[in-house]
């Protein structure tokens, strides 16, 4: 029987934050000249590039889409991402996870406006503290805008968990190791779509619920980031103003 | 100032002025692209990077990179290629153009200044030769980003006229980004810079302006260096 490690020291977290603090993102647009597009993302300790490429046509011929387009989604972690030396190339998790984020995309990305084409994303983990999927699919949302491919939305992507029987959001690498469960979710932030939901762990009804709760608003908050990134970087006036909110 | 949007922003309610770049839900328009908004007319998006993708009547210039009778294949600077049908060239043709003697007329390599007739839904692209551009008179290419080129022809053709007043050269602006200068080698030396920098600086306001007086510059310096 595992031994429970405190993670909750007087209702604040290992790190100082509260159940409900996301951990401190920084975002840069076009970082890379000779991808279409380009983002690098930080959520804490993760940092992750994003690079978008295409459409263009699509290889191997076979794996064409006479109607759509193809999306190809490569999430990669770097040897030295981990504290552990990570063995390169794919393997049976990272395969999964850019399965996962792949679909997590399909509601938006308009595929049908360009036939037989490819259109390739990248998403290289330069370094991991739990929660890299998500970090990935908000960095691959913002390239993808960078790259001018016609999209419905951006998506957003947060993971909620349970430490020390408290909900919380935004695991870390500690408390993801040590605690009950993890739940990494990508949702359009302005309709509430969920486009991907992932769940290690268990957690009751009501904990689902609160942490749904949880998550929405923090999609909410790093939609807001990640679109003032992208419109910050032709419009230096910009004020944070999302034109939705005068809706 | 110019409103920059992102996919997924409202826009208007007003769905039947949504033009390129946006989509329609739910009786409302939003944006589909990364881009500057346009209310102009239609409601579009400007998008501020992307490929170009070929529609009809669009005039370009493009690079032959196969021959497959009785078609050229030609590269637009689109993920799509598009086909010239022998048929195009009749007209110029001295006498039948068959299988083996195509690439007499046009070859591999060979720039071509061409019009989009038709595009179909599988991105099949016809094309019809620009015969008021005749093929292989020299000058220069240079490419921008296609989403660059409104910014150098300038509202309502400003910025292009002074290039090709200041420049003394001869510019062809194709839609996919393309730029054809014709000239004396200085003039197109010239020309081309200030082309790059206008692609360059495409967001910043004030621009024409700005070239304006690089080009004045520019010019000073020279009859300064004629006359020391």
């Amino acid at each position: 029987m595992k031994e429970e490690i405190e993670l909750i020291k007087d209702g604040k977290r290992l790190d100082g934050r509260g159940f409900d603090e996301l951990r401190p993102i920084k975002i840069e647009v076009g970082v890379l000249k000779r991808a279409d597009g380009s983002c690098y993302f930080e959520l804490g300790d993760n940092k992750v590039i994003a690079a978008v490429y295409g459409p263009r046509e699509m290889h191997p011929r076979h794996a064409q889409d006479a109607k759509m387009a193809v999306v190809k989604f490569r999430y990669n972690m770097a040897p030295f991402s981990t504290n552990d030396r990570k063995r390169p190339g794919p393997d049976r998790r990272s395969v999964e996870i850019s399965k996962v984020c792949r679909e997590a995309f399909n509601p938006v990305i308009m595929r049908e406006l360009y036939p037989k084409m490819g259109i390739e994303v990248y998403v290289e983990l330069l370094q991991s503290d739990a929660g890299t999927r998500t970090a990935g699919i908000n960095a691959a949302s913002i390239a993808l805008a960078d790259a001018g491919i016609p999209m419905k939305d951006l998506v957003s992507s947060i993971a909620v968990g349970k430490i020390n029987g408290e909900v919380v959001l935004d695991l870390n690498a500690a408390e993801d190791n040590n605690g009950e469960a993890d739940m990494p979710i990508a949702m359009i932030a302005r309709t509430n779509t969920i486009t991907a939901l992932q769940m290690d762990g268990r957690m009751t009804q009501e904990e689902f619920g609160r942490g749904m709760k949880l998550a929405r608003g923090a999609c909410h908050q790093i939609y807001e980031l990640q679109r003032a990134a992208l419109v910050t970087r032709y419009n230096q006036n910009y004020e944070g103003k999302n034109k939705r909110e005068e809706e | 100032m110019y409103q920059v949007v992102v996919p997924g922003d409202f826009l208007s309610e007003e769905t039947k002025r949504a033009g390129e770049g946006t989509y329609v839900e739910e009786g409302k328009v939003y944006a589909s692209q990364y881009g500057i908004v346009s209310e102009r007319g239609e409601i579009k998006v400007v998008s501020l990077s992307g490929k170009y993708m070929p529609s009809n009547g669009d005039v370009v210039i493009g690079k032959i990179t196969a021959i497959s009778f009785p078609f050229w294949i030609v590269n637009l600077a689109s993920p799509y290629e598009a086909r010239l049908h022998v048929s195009a060239l009749s007209g110029i043709a001295r006498e039948k153009i068959e299988f083996g003697n195509m690439s007499e007329y046009l070859d591999v390599d060979d720039l071509v200044v061409v019009k989009v007739m038709d595009v179909n839904v599988l991105m099949k692209i016809e094309l019809a030769l620009q015969e008021d551009f005749e093929l292989r008179r020299g000058g220069r290419l240079i490419e921008i980003p296609h989403t660059k080129v409104p910014r150098v022809i300038g509202r309502s053709g400003s910025m292009i006229k002074m290039l090709k007043e200041k420049c003394n050269c001869f510019i062809f602006i194709a839609k996919n980004g393309r730029i054809w200068i014709r000239g004396k080698e200085e003039d197109m030396d010239l020309a081309s810079t200030v082309i790059l920098k206008i692609a360059r600086e495409s967001h910043t306001s004030g621009l024409t302006d700005r070239v304006a007086e690089f080009l004045d510059s520019f010019r000073k310096e020279k009859e300064r260096e004629l006359r020391g």
